[in-house]
C-alpha cells in the first residue's frame, strides 16, 4: 500500500510542477535571462476575441489571374504574328475568356499552326471554323495550367502578403492558406485596423503610363473614347476638409513598364514643402526600359498609375538613367509609408476580396479579459466554499482536485501551444463542472455505503469503486463529442473542443488518482472511525 | 450536510405530465429550428453574412438619435442595441447593401463621427462576414453535430442497449431544442456563441443522463426480477442529490459569469443557466422515461456486466 501511495502521489506531484513550469513564461514577465536558455517559454496564447486584434479572411480571385495570362498570352500571339509577317484581322480575348485569332488566308493558316503547336502548347483549340478562305480559331488554355496558375497565384499572394505585413511590424501574425483559394490572416492587438485592411487588400500594380495628349478628355468624358486610351482619375484629399477630389486623366491604355523590375521603394522627404515621396529603384532590365522611355518622350507626361488611380503625371523633362524614379502626391507619412511597403512587397498576382473581417478593439478584449477572470474567480471560490461546507473535510480534498485540476489544464494549454478563446473558456467551465461532478458521484457513494455501515477504508473503497464506471461512461461520452468537434469544427468551435478535451482527460486523472491517493493516505495513517464527508 | 434525505418520488409515474411539458418545449424549439432553417429567425451575422459595430461612448446618449443618424444616412434597416453600462452601442446590419463587404464598417464610423461631434466613441469592436462564409459556417457546425450525436449513440448503445443510447440522444436533443426555442421566443440573437453554449449544455446534460442510467444498469443488475418502473424510480431517486448538487455547483460558476462576465458572454451565460435547468429535468423527468416507454413491456437486455 504504502509503495501504491508513494508512486501515486509522485506522479501527482511530477505533473504538477510540469504544469507549473510551464506555466511561469505565463505568470511572469519578463523572465529571467537564465531561463530562456533551457525551459518553456511558451505563454499562453489569448485568442483575438479576449486580447483584441483582427481576423481576416481573404478569398483570391484567381479566375483574374487566368484572365491575365490570357491576356498575356493573346498579345504574345499578336506580337509574334506581327514579327514573322503573318497577316492576320484580329487577335484577342473575349468575354468568354478564350482568345479568337481571325486569319485570312490558308498560307498565314498553316504557318500559325505551325507556330502555335510549336510556341503555345499550353494552348489549345477550342473550336475551329472555316468559312470564305477565312480561319477562325478559339484557343483556351489546357486545364493543367488553370490549375498551376491558379495555384501560384495563393502561394505567391500568400507570400506577398506576409511580406507586408512583415514590414507593417505585427507580432506573432498568423498567415495560412485555407480551403481551396482562401487566405487566412490574423493580427493581434492591430492599433489602426483600416491601416492594415488598406495594406493588405491593396493589389499594389504599379504602372508606367502615358499620357494621351493627342485626343482631348473632354470628348473622350462625352463617350468617345479614342481606341487604345482609358480614362483613369486621380485622387486628392484636401488636408483641411478632408474632401476627395477627383480628378481624370486620359491615358494610353498600354503599359509602357510595370511594377516588377523594382528593387527597392522607400519614403523620403521633400526638404522645401516638407512633403513626402516615395523613392522607387529599377532593376537593370527596369533600368534600362525607363532609360529608353523617357528618351523617347522627353516634354510627354508620363502618369505613375498604381491599381487604375494615378497618383502623378509628370513632364518627362529628360532622359532619366541611373534606375531611378519617384511618386509624388499628397501623402500623408503613413500613406507613403504603407505605399512604399505595397510596392516593395510586390503586386498581388490576382485581387483578393475580404470575405471576413473581424476586429476586436484592445479596450474590448481587455474588458472581456478583466470581466472573464472576475467572474471565473467568483464562481470558483463560490463552488469551493460548498464543496467545503457541504462534504466538510472531503469536500476540501475535492477542493484540491479542482486546483489541481485548473493549473493541469492551464499548463497543457501553454505546453501545446493552444490559443484560449471565449468559448475555450467555456470548455474550461464544462470541464471544472465535470470534475466538481465527479467528486460528488463519489463522496455521495461513499455516504451511501458509510450509511451501510462499513468502515471508512471499505466505504471510500466501495464508493471509489462504484462511481469508476460511471465517470468513465459520463467522461467518453463527453470526449467523443469533443473530438468529434474538434475535427469537424471550425473557429470558436475548435476552441471548444480543445479546451473540452483537454479538460476531460485531466480531469479523469485528477479524480481516479487525485483524491484517492490523499483518501488512502489517512486511512493508512490511521485507522478513522469516522470521515467527514 | 445533506440537503435531501432518502426521497421515493415516483418519477416514472409521472411521466405523461413531463412528456406534455417536453412536448410544448420541443415543438417550440423544433419551431425556432424550422424559422432559423427558412432564414426567417433571428440569425446571427456569422451565419447569415453581416456587419455589426459596437461602439463605445464617453457620454451618454439618445438612442433614438443614433437609430435617426444611422436612417438618414442610408443605414435603413440595422438592429440596435443599447449597454448602458459603459454607454456602449452595438449596432448589427444584417443584409450586406450596395455598399461592399469592408466598407460598411467604415460608413457606420463616420456617421457616428460626423453625427455625434460632442460625444467622443472608441470602436470597441467591428464584425463583417460575407454570405459565404456564414454558409460555410452553418454547414460545418451541422455536420459536427450530426457527427458528435451519431458518436454518442454508438458508444451508449454498446455500453447499455440501443434504446439507452437513442434515448440520451433524444434528451439531449430536447434540451438544445427548449433552449432555442426559448431564445427564439425572447427574440435573442442566434450566433456562433449560442451555438457553443448549446454544445456546452448537451455535454452537461449526456453527463447528467449517463450517470442515471448507470445507476439504472447497476439495479437491474441487483434486482432483475423487480418492475422495470420500480428500479428505475430507485435509481433516479438514488442519485438525485447528486443530480442536485452539481446542478448547484455549475449553477455557482454561472451566476458570477452571467452578472459580472460583461456584455460578450451575457446571453452565452443566460444560454448555459437556462440550459442547466432544463438538462436536469431531463435527466430526470424525461431520459429515463423515455427508455421506460419503449421497453416497458418487452425484457430489457442490458449489458449489465460491466
Amino acid at each position: 500500500m504504502r509503495r501504491s501511495i508513494q508512486w501515486r502521489a509522485g506522479l501527482i506531484l511530477l505533473l504538477l510542477a510540469l504544469s507549473i513550469l510551464f506555466l511561469t513564461p505565463t505568470l511572469i514577465d519578463p523572465l529571467p535571462q537564465w531561463w530562456r536558455k533551457v525551459l518553456p517559454v511558451e505563454k499562453i496564447h489569448l485568442g483575438l476575441d479576449l486580447r483584441g486584434g483582427m481576423h481576416l479572411l481573404l478569398e483570391v480571385e484567381v479566375q483574374k489571374a487566368v484572365e491575365s495570362a490570357m491576356d498575356k498570352y493573346a498579345s504574345d500571339i499578336k506580337d509574334t504574328l506581327t514579327k514573322k509577317d503573318i497577316s492576320f484581322q484580329q487577335v484577342e480575348r473575349n468575354s468568354a475568356g478564350k482568345i479568337s485569332v481571325l486569319l485570312t488566308d490558308t498560307k498565314a493558316n498553316d504557318r500559325f499552326n505551325l507556330i502555335r503547336s510549336d510556341q503555345f502548347a499550353n494552348l489549345k483549340v477550342a473550336s475551329f471554323l472555316e468559312r470564305e478562305g477565312k480561319y477562325q480559331y478559339l484557343l483556351e488554355l489546357n486545364p493543367k495550367e488553370v490549375k498551376s496558375i491558379e495555384d501560384s497565384a495563393i502561394r505567391q499572394g500568400l507570400e506577398t502578403i506576409r511580406n507586408r505585413i512583415d514590414q507593417f511590424g505585427v507580432t506573432e501574425p498568423v498567415i495560412a492558406p485555407q480551403g481551396e483559394n482562401q487566405i487566412l490572416i490574423q493580427l493581434p492587438g492591430v492599433k489602426d485596423p483600416q491601416r492594415a485592411v488598406e495594406l493588405i487588400g491593396r493589389t499594389a500594380l504599379l504602372e508606367f503610363k502615358l499620357v494621351d495628349e493627342e485626343n482631348s478628355l473632354e470628348e473622350a468624358l462625352k463617350g468617345n473614347m479614342p481606341p487604345g486610351s482609358e480614362i483613369l482619375y486621380q485622387k486628392a484629399a484636401d488636408k483641411e476638409t478632408g474632401v476627395v477630389t477627383r480628378r481624370p486623366f486620359l491615358l494610353k491604355k498600354r503599359a509602357l513598364m510595370t511594377g516588377d523590375v523594382l528593387t527597392d521603394a522607400r519614403t523620403r522627404i521633400k526638404s522645401d514643402f516638407n512633403e513626402p515621396y516615395v523613392s522607387i529603384d529599377f532593376d537593370a532590365r527596369g533600368a534600362r526600359l525607363f532609360d529608353q522611355i523617357t528618351a523617347e518622350n522627353v516634354k510627354k507626361r508620363l502618369a505613375i498609375v498604381l491599381d487604375n488611380n494615378v497618383y502623378s503625371a509628370p513632364v518627362i523633362q529628360e532622359r532619366i538613367s541611373g534606375g531611378k524614379a519617384q511618386i509624388s502626391g499628397s501623402f500623408t507619412p503613413d500613406e507613403a509609408a504603407d505605399l512604399a511597403i505595397v510596392l516593395r512587397a510586390g503586386a498581388l498576382p490576382a485581387p483578393v476580396k475580404i470575405i471576413q473581417n473581424v476586429t476586436v478593439g484592445p479596450s474590448l478584449g481587455q474588458d472581456s479579459i478583466d470581466r472573464g477572470i472576475r467572474a471565473a474567480i467568483i464562481g470558483s471560490i463560490l463552488v469551493v466554499v460548498f464543496m467545503a461546507f457541504y462534504y466538510r473535510f472531503s469536500g476540501l480534498i475535492a477542493d484540491w482536485a479542482l486546483i489541481l485540476n485548473i493549473i493541469y489544464l492551464m499548463g497543457a494549454l501553454a505546453s501545446m501551444r493552444a490559443t484560449l478563446t471565449l468559448p475555450g473558456i467555456a470548455g474550461i467551465i464544462l470541464a471544472i463542472g465535470m470534475a466538481v461532478d465527479s467528486n460528488v458521484l463519489m463522496f455521495e457513494r461513499i455516504r451511501e455505503e458509510l450509511r451501510q455501515g462499513k468502515t471508512v477504508r471499505a466505504a471510500v473503497d466501495a464508493g471509489y469503486d462504484k462511481a469508476l464506471f460511471t465517470i468513465i461512461d459520463s467522461h467518453v461520452t463527453t470526449l467523443i463529442t469533443a473530438l468529434v468537434l474538434f475535427q469537424f469544427g471550425t473557429g470558436p468551435i475548435k476552441g471548444f473542443a480543445v479546451t473540452l478535451s483537454l479538460g476531460v482527460m485531466i480531469n479523469l486523472f485528477s479524480a481516479l488518482i487525485g483524491t484517492k491517493v490523499i483518501f488512502d493516505w489517512i486511512n493508512f495513517k490511521k485507522q478513522l472511525k469516522t470521515l467527514s464527508i | 450536510m445533506q440537503l435531501l434525505g432518502k426521497t421515493n418520488i415516483n418519477f416514472v409515474g409521472l411521466r405523461k405530465y413531463a412528456f406534455f411539458l417536453s412536448a410544448i418545449l420541443v415543438t417550440v424549439g423544433a419551431i425556432a429550428m424550422v424559422q432559423l432553417i427558412r432564414g426567417q429567425s433571428n440569425l446571427g451575422i456569422d451565419f447569415a453574412g453581416g456587419t455589426s459595430v459596437q461602439l463605445k461612448f464617453e457620454k451618454p446618449f439618445q438612442l433614438d438619435k443614433a437609430r435617426h443618424a444611422l436612417e438618414i444616412n442610408g443605414f435603413k434597416d440595422c438592429e440596435l442595441q443599447q449597454f448602458t453600462e459603459g454607454n456602449k452601442l452595438l449596432i448589427q446590419v444584417k443584409k450586406t447593401t450596395a455598399i461592399p463587404l469592408g466598407k460598411v464598417a467604415d460608413k457606420i464610423v463616420s456617421i457616428f463621427t460626423k453625427e455625434f461631434t460632442d460625444n467622443k466613441f472608441l470602436v470597441d469592436s467591428t464584425t463583417e462576414i460575407g454570405p459565404k462564409v456564414g454558409k460555410n459556417l452553418q454547414h460545418d457546425t451541422i455536420i459536427a453535430v450530426i457527427f458528435s450525436a451519431i458518436g454518442m449513440i454508438v458508444y451508449l448503445a454498446w455500453r447499455f442497449e440501443f434504446s439507452f443510447g437513442v434515448a440520451a440522444a433524444v434528451a439531449t436533443f430536447h434540451d438544445v431544442l427548449s433552449v432555442l426555442g426559448i431564445f427564439h421566443i425572447l427574440g435573442k440573437e442566434v450566433n456562433l456563441l449560442l451555438v457553443t453554449a448549446l454544445l456546452t449544455l448537451a455535454g452537461y446534460s449526456l453527463t447528467d443522463t449517463v450517470v442515471v442510467y448507470d445507476r439504472i444498469r447497476e439495479n437491474l443488475r441487483l434486482r432483475p426480477r423487480d418492475p422495470l418502473a420500480d428500479v428505475m424510480n430507485s435509481s433516479i431517486n438514488e442519485v438525485l442529490s447528486r443530480t442536485i448538487v452539481t446542478s448547484l455547483t455549475v449553477f455557482l460558476v454561472l451566476v458570477p459569469l452571467f452578472f459580472f462576465g460583461g456584455e460578450v458572454i451575457h446571453d452565452f451565460s443566460f444560454a448555459l443557466l437556462i440550459g442547466i435547468i432544463i438538462g436536469t429535468y431531463s435527466s430526470i423527468f424525461v431520459a429515463s422515461p423515455i427508455v421506460y416507454q419503449w421497453r416497458k413491456d418487452k425484457k430489457v437486455r442490458i449489458r449489465t456486466r460491466r
